[in-house]
């Protein structure tokens, strides 16, 4: 019973930080916070939602694959931002307009 | 006693409705890195919902569809990026 009522929390939050994502891709006025808003709150979310999977199955393979995979995307989900941004601002996608800085400009 | 899979049913729909807020921008986005950071963000999403879905019907095998599904998304993203960059004229 205790552990149901671990698994509900760790399942609500990892839900309610992806849809925070989702709806931060939608209302967010660029595409710099955009990208901000999806990378980082989405891969901390579907490490909650795996983090309640390896509670689940309570297993020594199943939770050494899980933190293998919840490693992988959080090594791999800020590369791939990192990669995608900069070749938008290569590519001159407009910034916000209540932009205070931009360190780019300047190379 | 037991209420878990009528909270895995619940986070299921709700995870279907941020899928649909998600494609929202996917349709409307004004400029193409707009659009992939919509679709890393769509594969996140179902990679999630076959996660709660591994949790609902019992079954860890799910967990390789999960593993492929991430790199699937990292590898689009990256192909994505620099097959744009070789567009961006510089």
């Amino acid at each position: 019973m205790i552990k149901e009522i671990i698994l509900a929390v760790i399942i609500v939050l990892g839900t309610l930080l992806i849809m925070l994502a989702a709806v931060g891709i939608l209302r967010f006025p660029d595409l710099y916070t955009r990208m901000h808003a999806a990378s980082k709150s989405a891969s901390l979310g579907i490490g909650f939602i795996l983090l309640a999977g390896i509670i689940y199955f309570w297993s020594f393979t199943f939770t050494l694959k899980t933190l293998a995979v919840i490693l992988f995307i959080f090594l791999t989900i800020p590369i791939a931002s990192h990669m995608i941004g900069k070749v938008a601002y290569l590519r001159k996608v407009e910034l916000y307009e209540g932009t205070c800085i931009d360190e780019m400009k300047a190379k | 006693m037991t209420f878990l899979p009528v909270l895995l049913e619940i986070m299921l729909g709700l995870l279907s409705l941020s899928l649909v807020i998600t494609f929202v921008r996917l349709v409307k986005g004004p400029s193409i890195p707009d659009r992939v950071v919509a679709l890393d963000l769509i594969t996140m999403i179902v990679a999630a919902m076959i996660a709660l879905y591994m949790m609902y019907s019992n079954q860890p095998v799910f967990l390789d569809a999960i593993i492929i599904l991430a790199l699937i998304g990292f590898f689009g993203t990256v192909a994505f990026s620099l097959y744009l960059k070789k567009g961006a004229g510089k």
